[in-house]
C-alpha cells in the first residue's frame, strides 16, 4: 500500500483530463492505500467531487492569491508544504507546462528520482515500473525509482482513465507563500478553440501544402465537425500559415490522439516526433511519394482543398446518422 | 556579464534507433550539439556582445562531446569546461549535482540551457540545478532582455505566451522561437583552436551529497511494428465513403 499524492490541474477553470489520467496511474500505484489529490485554486471547489469519482480520497484545495497565475515559487512553495504534512509514499504530476516546470524542481529539493513524461505506469512484483517514449517516440524505456520514493511525470491522452468512487474529504490548506522571485506582468492567449492540442483525441493538421493563413479554415471546418483540434507543422508555421503554438513536432508540441488526419504534410522525420504514437493516422497529399504514407494507416492521393470539405460533408453525415 | 551555457551531444534526428545487448547502440552514430542548446548558446553569444562580458560552455559527457565544446567556441563562447562522465552511471539527479558543484562557486548573472533534450526528452536538468543553486528559473523562454539586474522574459506556455520579470541571477532554458541559431564562422573555428577547455573528473570534484542515479532503466524495447497501411483508390467521392466508413468501423476511431 502507498500514499500517492497527485497534483490535479484546471486551465481557465476546467478540469484538465490529464489530472484524472494521472488519478488512474496513483491507483495502480496505491494498491489500496490512499490517494490525495492537490487543486490549485478557488474555483477547485468547482471539481473536487469530480476527483473523488476517479479515486481521489482526500484533496486539498489551495486558494491563495498568488497561485492564481502559475510561477515556480508560489507553486513550489504550497505543494511542499502539502508533502511535508502528508510525507507521500510516491507523488504524481501532469506533464503539462506547470508539471515539467514544478516537477523537476520538487524532486532536487527533496532529493528524489523523477521519470518524465510516462506513457503508462503498472506495478510489477511490487515495483513501480515507468514506460517512457525516447528519441522523439523511436523507442521506449521501461524505468525505475531505485532510491527514494516514485516520482513522475504523465503525458496526456495515454493512460485510460479509470472510475473509482468512493467518500471525499475536502481540506482548504491554508499555505504561507512568501518572497516570490517572478513577476508575471501578462499573459497572452494565443491558442483559439476550446480543445487543447495536446489533450485531444483528434488533430487534424496542417503542412506547408495549406498555402496560407485561410488554408486552415476547411481544416478547422473539419476538425470543428469531429470536436478536434487544429495542429501544424513546422513547415507551416516557419511559412507563417499558422502561429508557432499549432506546431507538433520534435521543437513543437506532441500529441496522442486517437485519429491524426495530416492535410499536405510531407512527412519528416521531426514532424513523425511529435505524432508517431497517434492511434490512427490518415495521409492526404497530392505527391504519392510522400514520406507520411509510409506511417499512415490510410491514405489518399489528393488535393487536400478538394478532398478535405468532401470528409467533411461525408462525415458530418456519418456522426448525424450514428 | 558572466553568462553559463549548459549544453550536451544528441543523435542527429535522422540517426535510425538499434538496441545491442538491452542498450542503445551508438556505433558509428553521428552527434550534433541538441537543437534546444543551440539556442541557449545563439542567445548568450547575443547577450554577451550586447552587454559584455563571457560565456562558459559546460557539458557532462565522454571526450566525442568535446567536438561540441569546440562547435560552441567557435560560434562565439569564451571558455569551455567538459566533466568526463564515462565510468559514471548517472542520471539527471545526479548531473544536476554535478553541474552544480562545478557552477556554484563561480561568478554567474544568468545559466541558459535547452529546455530539453531531443534524445530522452525529460527536460529535468535546468530545474534541478536551478533549486540546486537555489536561483530563479524561467522554462522554455522564447524572448530574453536584460535590463541592468533585471530580466524581462517572454515564455511559451503551451502555445500561450506570458511575460515575465524577475531579477538576475536565474536560470532560463531555450524553446523553439527564441533565436536563429548562427553557423560558425571559417575565422571562429580558428578562434576557437585557441580558446580553453578546463576538464575535469567527476572523482576529483568535492561533491557534497551522494551522486549515484535515483532512476535505472530496465528495458529499451521498440513499438510494435504497424501494419502497412493503405493508399485509397479509385472516383475520389469513393474514397471518402470508404474513409468514413473504415475509419468508423474498422478504425473504430469515428
Amino acid at each position: 500500500m502507498r500514499k500517492v499524492l497527485v497534483l490535479t490541474e484546471a486551465k481557465a477553470g476546467n478540469l484538465r483530463g490529464v489530472s484524472l489520467e494521472a488519478l488512474t496511474a496513483a491507483h495502480r500505484i496505491a494498491e489500496g492505500g490512499e490517494i490525495i489529490a492537490v487543486a490549485i485554486g478557488n474555483e477547485a471547489t468547482h471539481y473536487a467531487n469530480v476527483l473523488g469519482k476517479y479515486g481521489a480520497r482526500k484533496i486539498y484545495i489551495i486558494g491563495n492569491k498568488e497561485l492564481d497565475i502559475y510561477t515556480t515559487d508560489a507553486y513550489s512553495q504550497a505543494l511542499r508544504q502539502v508533502i511535508n504534512a502528508e510525507e507521500p509514499d510516491a507523488i504524481l504530476m501532469p506533464h503539462t507546462a506547470i508539471g515539467k516546470d514544478l516537477a523537476p524542481r520538487i524532486a532536487a529539493r527533496y532529493g528524489l528520482g523523477l521519470v518524465s513524461d510516462v506513457i503508462d505506469v503498472q506495478v510489477e512484483n511490487g515495483d513501480v515500473i515507468f514506460t517512457r517514449p525516447i528519441y522523439s517516440g523511436k523507442a521506449f524505456e521501461k524505468k525505475k525509482v531505485i532510491s527514494g520514493i516514485p516520482f513522475a511525470t504523465v503525458r496526456p491522452n495515454n493512460i485510460p482513465v479509470e472510475g473509482f468512487n468512493g467518500t471525499i474529504e475536502i481540506v482548504h490548506f491554508n499555505v504561507e507563500i512568501k518572497d516570490l522571485r517572478t513577476i508575471v506582468k501578462e499573459v497572452v492567449r494565443k491558442t483559439t478553440g476550446n480543445v487543447d492540442l495536446s489533450e485531444a483525441k483528434v488533430v487534424i493538421s496542417g503542412g506547408r501544402g495549406v498555402k496560407s493563413a485561410e488554408g486552415f479554415k476547411p481544416l478547422q471546418e473539419l476538425a470543428d465537425i469531429l470536436e478536434g483540434a487544429v495542429g501544424a507543422s513546422r513547415g507551416a508555421c516557419d511559412a507563417e500559415y499558422c502561429d508557432y503554438s499549432l506546431q507538433i513536432g520534435q521543437t513543437g508540441k506532441v500529441v496522442t490522439p486517437d485519429l491524426y488526419i495530416a492535410c499536405g504534410i510531407s512527412g519528416a522525420i521531426q514532424h513523425l516526433a511529435g505524432m508517431s504514437n497517434a492511434k490512427i493516422v490518415v495521409a492526404i497529399n497530392k505527391d504519392p511519394e510522400a514520406p507520411i504514407f509510409q506511417v499512415a494507416d490510410y491514405g489518399i492521393v489528393g488535393d487536400l482543398f478538394e478532398v478535405v470539405p468532401l470528409l467533411t460533408e461525408e462525415f458530418k453525415k456519418v456522426l448525424a446518422n450514428a | 556579464m558572466n553568462i553559463i551555457v549548459l549544453i550536451k551531444q544528441t543523435f542527429d534526428t535522422e540517426e535510425k534507433i538499434i538496441v545491442k545487448n538491452g542498450d542503445i547502440c551508438q556505433d558509428g552514430v553521428n552527434f550534433i550539439i541538441n537543437p534546444y542548446d543551440e539556442f541557449a548558446i545563439e542567445e548568450a553569444i547575443k547577450l554577451r556582445d550586447l552587454h559584455s562580458g563571457e560565456v562558459t560552455v559546460i557539458t557532462i559527457g565522454p571526450e566525442r562531446a568535446e567536438n561540441s565544446l569546440r562547435t560552441a567556441l567557435a560560434i562565439g563562447a569564451d571558455k569551455a569546461i567538459i566533466v568526463d562522465s564515462e565510468d559514471h552511471d548517472l542520471d539527471e539527479y545526479s548531473i544536476a549535482k554535478v553541474l552544480a558543484t562545478v557552477i556554484k562557486d563561480r561568478e554567474f548573472d544568468l545559466i541558459l540551457c535547452g529546455n530539453m533534450g531531443v534524445d530522452y526528452g525529460s527536460g529535468q536538468v535546468g530545474p534541478r540545478l536551478a533549486e540546486e543553486l537555489n536561483i530563479a528559473q524561467i522554462t522554455t523562454i522564447t524572448y530574453m532582455e536584460i535590463n541592468g539586474d533585471t530580466a524581462i522574459i517572454e515564455r511559451d506556455v503551451e502555445g500561450d505566451k506570458e511575460l515575465v520579470e524577475v531579477s538576475l541571477p536565474i536560470l532560463v532554458t531555450a524553446q523553439q522561437g527564441l533565436n536563429e541559431p548562427r553557423y560558425p564562422s571559417l575565422p571562429g573555428i580558428m578562434k576557437a583552436k585557441k580558446k580553453p577547455i578546463e576538464r575535469l573528473e567527476i572523482d576529483e570534484l568535492d561533491i557534497e551529497d551522494d551522486i549515484e542515479a535515483k532512476t535505472t532503466v530496465m528495458e529499451t524495447f521498440f513499438p510494435p511494428q504497424k501494419n502497412a497501411g493503405r493508399i485509397l483508390k479509385g472516383d475520389l467521392k469513393v474514397q471518402i465513403t470508404e474513409l468514413a466508413n473504415l475509419l468508423r468501423n474498422e478504425a473504430k476511431v469515428l
